[in-house]
């Protein structure tokens, strides 16, 4: 290991201009004779537009435009789309309603893109938007996913039941079997609440038109760009794809919601050439809560049957998954493949079957959210495992380990071959850093201060790095999953990485460069990562689903390969040696069996200015990309461990210990490793004690500001030990997993496992507010120890 | 249009603005220091913290008309030329940032922090002064550990003052 290699915790590149106030953010970009746009939304959940007026508004101070639903629709600008196909049981396609980017004879949640004004200041854009007449005529709404599709109400024609899909998976006459032979049955009713991603930077987008060249630029906050960039031009058709350049500089945190393509950047592209200004548009908060894709959202029953000696012999799931009221990008493929193959946990069970009806109600879309899919698996099987421990009077470690997976490969009854891992070394680090044998004696210490003391465990899986691409292929993508990667060696030796992967908070900069140094043997500071841009980097699939460290440093890997393979023949001819003799090591190419070598930097140069050897014989310069598709998922697994003290008199939960240990096969940066499962371990508690998006029954969202969503702040959680166990992933070259979503993934169940053994009973539901938790301690009041 | 002038960052500016425009609008798009971020419209989330005549507010929270005459310092004034102020190296060197845009919130309300509770901060106070900034990124695990080191940091450059 270098200094600056695979395995060190480098201080990351990119940190000093973001400590500076120096980044590039797209509400930092100004262009010139840039107009500002604000949308006019919904304020029902459900209505019919008999009619917009928008003269009034046309003839406010500063108005450029004023567009609708109608113009779109002259224009032959195509809706949004969803990107997944899923089939139902009956092997008919999935129901999706139209989604136009602004409404076109009806609106369908609150925040609904209803017009756009286009003027020369922002605050003049939202006075004219307030001067715009809609008569609607309003339509009853339906909000919870339990109860859209029984209720009469009709959102999408084409789904009379509200009904997108009926999706199964698993063999239902196994399952079915094993239950009728189980010697016990743990059943639990489970609801996944809502979640809105609020990354802190607020999604832009400025929409660009030059007649010159009859192109399109959009710089927008992307996660993806060149999806962003294949969907407006394909789908959506905006421009062909030579003809829109899509940009996303820096970008303020994603986490899924900025995966998604949204009306607003279609919009600010079509109005950029109509207007012949940029057009940009800064999502307020407000804005966000209503229309970002929000996340989670499930209503399941889950069943588990037990055998004799407490061995799990079968699950059976049956989730209803809220959609919301239009299907976003990826939004089919969350509650069924990134669900459903999960379910099998790290558990060795012969039977699952699983099926899933996706909904439409009126609120926002839901789509990928930190986890996504994985989540909500991780949440039934953990709160299954731990009340089947439980009910059966096992100790709930003993009861994992006795159902864990022991021999790799395992091929599980859904889909699923988990390639490698170590799930009794996880949980036998995690034990002994929480210091479990201590738990019963810090409990007695909590009941003599009249406070009750729980303990939870979560032992999650994930799939990440998401591919192959002939896979997911034939799982409905409707794209290939692989990554994109262009290593470029300057003739001084400096060099260029280009990515199709992006970072929002990821330190790519600093872990993509340490791959560069740690197998060419140079600085870092010699190397830049290039992304984000579609006119710089040809193709990508972008950044999501914990995938740039397997796939896109899969994709550099392979490049830098075809890198040093080149350099061994320049090498060659600048030694007068044969190319079988090369070595390649610590930056040097040497004549094996000699003390001739040359470094890396002046080979760089050698093959540019190409003195030495013919260009018949060999193409001078050094250049070389790849695509990387990987040969399976990966599968990161871990066990967290949440201790915490609730005080019975007021609800309040304070987690006492955090015990993270987790398996990300090889770690790149460590550093940046741990960060990725202290902020992932946030989300997931704000999950389990804060976060809900509430709708009343009308559609409002009750839950649009800071104010009334409460995030979770330094105050609400502790500092976190994170350890490591590490077996190398066999299905890339780097051995890496993926860790972005784990603690994500991970702490809803530790956390409601924990508050439930505190309280001792079951019967409470994410956010465990201060409420709800008192709630429950008075429903079953424990007597506090009298000791 | 009102006039507003006001020092920032040391230098003596102006400004012929809209009544209404706020602070954060003004250092934004008059003065283009686009350093101090907006995330929220109810200032909850702290993104746009300043420095105004040394104690730290909230820019979106404020009229640029308000801050006649007043000293003002961003992100952008933190550092000394090329030099980092400690509390700037130190959430570098605890990575206590990841996607950068709640960090200039962040390192202004952990300088005033330090300026009002001094330079041994422990964990809970840090936790504690940070209830008006958000952070959707770190859990604030190693935010709460650059402000503790940046503040031990900032002690020593005081000795070091003194000393010289």
């Amino acid at each position: 290991m270098t200094a600056t290699g695979i395995g060190a915790s480098v201080r990351r590149k990119e940190d000093q201009r973001f400590v500076t106030g120096r980044g590039h953010y797209v509400d930092d970009l100004t262009r010139p004779g840039q107009a500002y746009a604000y949308f006019l939304r919904s304020p029902h959940a459900h209505a019919v537009i008999r009619a917009i007026d928008t003269g009034a508004a046309r003839a406010k101070p500063g108005v450029l435009a004023v567009l609708t639903g109608e113009e779109l629709a002259a224009d032959k600008v195509g809706g949004l789309i969803c990107g997944w196909m899923i089939h139902s049981k009956d092997g008919t396609p999935m129901k999706a309603g139209p989604h136009p980017a602004l409404a076109q004879g009806k609106v369908r949640y609150v925040g609904d893109h209803v017009a756009l004004v286009v003027a020369e200041s922002l605050a003049e854009a939202k006075d004219a938007a307030e001067a715009i007449q809609v008569d609607y005529e309003v339509l009853p709404a339906v909000v919870d996913a339990g109860a859209t599709q029984t209720s009469g109400v009709q959102i999408h024609e084409v789904a009379p039941d509200n009904t997108v899909f009926r999706w199964h998976l698993g063999d239902k006459s196994a399952v079915d079997q094993a239950f009728a032979n189980a010697k016990h049955v743990t059943k639990l009713d489970i609801t996944n609440n809502r979640l809105v991603p609020n990354a802190i930077e607020p999604r832009a987008a400025i929409g660009e038109y030059d007649p010159g060249s009859d192109s399109f630029t959009l710089y927008t906050t992307s996660q993806n760009p060149h999806v962003a960039r294949l969907v407006l031009s394909a789908f959506i058709g905006i421009a062909p794809e030579h003809k829109l350049r899509v940009i996303a500089p820096d970008v303020g945190g994603g986490f899924g919601s900025k995966i998604f393509i949204y009306a607003e950047e279609t919009v600010c592209l079509w109005a950029a050439k109509k207007v012949g200004r940029p057009v940009k548009w800064t999502c307020d908060r407000m804005e966000a809560f209503l229309c970002d894709a929000h996340g989670r959202d499930h209503v399941t029953h889950a069943e588990m049957a037990l055998g004799e000696d407490g061995r799990i012999l079968a699950l059976r799931v049956s989730t209803i998954a809220n959609l919301g009221a239009y299907l976003s990008t990826f939004a089919s493929s969350v509650p069924t493949y990134l669900y459903a193959p999960l379910l099998s946990g790290q558990y060795d069970i012969p039977a699952i079957y699983c099926e899933v009806d996706g909904v439409y109600t009126n609120t926002a879309p839901v789509d990928a959210y930190r986890g996504a899919g994985r989540p909500e698996a991780t949440f039934v099987v953990e709160r299954l495992v731990e009340v089947a421990a439980r009910e059966t009077g096992m100790d709930p470690a003993k009861f994992r380990k006795r159902n864990y997976i022991k021999k790799f490969p395992h091929q599980t009854p859904v889909i699923m071959t988990y390639d490698a891992g170590d799930y009794h070394a996880s949980l036998a680090k995690a034990l002994e850093l929480a210091d479990y044998n201590g738990f019963s004696r810090r409990k007695r210490e909590s009941a003599r201060n009249g406070k009750l003391r729980g303990i939870g465990f979560s032992s999650y899986i994930e799939a990440c790095g998401i591919a192959p691409s002939a896979a997911v292929g034939s799982l409905g993508a409707g794209v290939g999953l692989w990554e994109s990667a262009e290593v470029r060696v300057n003739p001084t030796g400096s060099i260029e990485i280009l990515t199709g992967s992006h970072a929002h908070g990821q330190g790519h900069e600093t872990t993509f460069a340490q791959l560069v140094s740690d197998r060419l043997g140079v600085s870092i500071d010699t190397v830049s990562v290039v992304h984000g841009d579609t006119d710089k980097v040809q193709f990508g699939m972008g950044t999501y689903g914990s995938r740039s460290g397997a796939v896109g440093m899969s994709a550099i890997y392979k490049a830098i390969d075809k890198v040093i393979a080149k350099g061994k023949k320049v090498a060659a001819y600048v030694m007068e040696a044969s190319e079988g003799d090369i070595e390649f090591k610590d930056g040097k190419f040497s004549v094996a069996g000699t003390d001739k070598s040359v470094g890396f930097g002046d080979i760089a140069l050698q093959a540019y200015i190409a003195h030495k050897f013919s260009g018949q014989e060999l193409e001078p310069g050094l250049k070389e990309g790849a695509f990387y598709d990987p040969t399976n998922f990966t599968f990161p697994a871990g066990v967290h461990i949440c201790e915490l003290e609730l005080d019975p008199d007021t609800g309040i939960v304070a987690i006492a210990k955090w015990t993270a240990v987790d398996d990300f096969g090889v770690l790149i940066n460590p550093m940046i490793v741990e960060g990725q499962v202290h902020g992932g371990v946030a989300q997931g508690v704000g999950q389990a004690l804060h976060e809900g998006a509430v709708y009343d029954q009308s559609g409002q969202l009750v839950t649009a500001s800071y104010m009334d969503y409460q995030m979770p702040r330094a105050i609400d959680l502790p500092s976190l030990t994170v350890g490591m166990t590490v077996t190398p992933c066999p299905s890339n070259p780097l051995g890496v997993k993926g860790c972005g979503e784990a603690g994500a993934i991970a702490a809803p169940a530790a956390v409601i496992n924990a508050i439930t053994d505190a309280l001792g009973h079951e019967d409470i539901a994410m956010p465990a507010t201060p409420q709800a938790v008192w709630r429950a301690a008075q429903k079953a009041r424990m007597p506090i120890a009298a000791e | 249009m009102a006039a507003v002038s006001m020092t920032v960052n040391g230098k003596a500016v102006t400004g012929d603005i809209e009544p209404r425009t706020l602070l954060v609008q003004f250092l934004r798009e008059n003065l283009r220091l686009t350093g101090t971020h907006v995330g929220c419209d109810t200032s909850q989330c702290g993104a746009c913290v300043v420095h105004m005549d040394g104690r730290a507010i909230k820019a979106c929270t404020i009229l640029a008309l308000q801050c006649e005459r007043a000293q003002v310092t961003t992100i952008e004034g933190l550092a000394n030329g090329a030099e980092l102020h400690p509390m700037q190296a130190a959430f570098r060197e605890h990575h206590g940032l990841q996607c950068g845009f709640c960090t200039p919130g962040m390192i202004m309300t952990a300088v005033d922090i330090v300026n009002r509770k001094g330079n041994s901060l422990d964990e809970h106070t840090i936790r504690n002064e940070l209830e008006g900034n958000l952070c959707r990124c770190t859990g604030y695990h190693n935010i709460v550990k650059a402000i503790a080191a940046g503040a031990q940091a900032m002690g020593h450059g005081l000795v070091a003052q003194a000393a010289e």
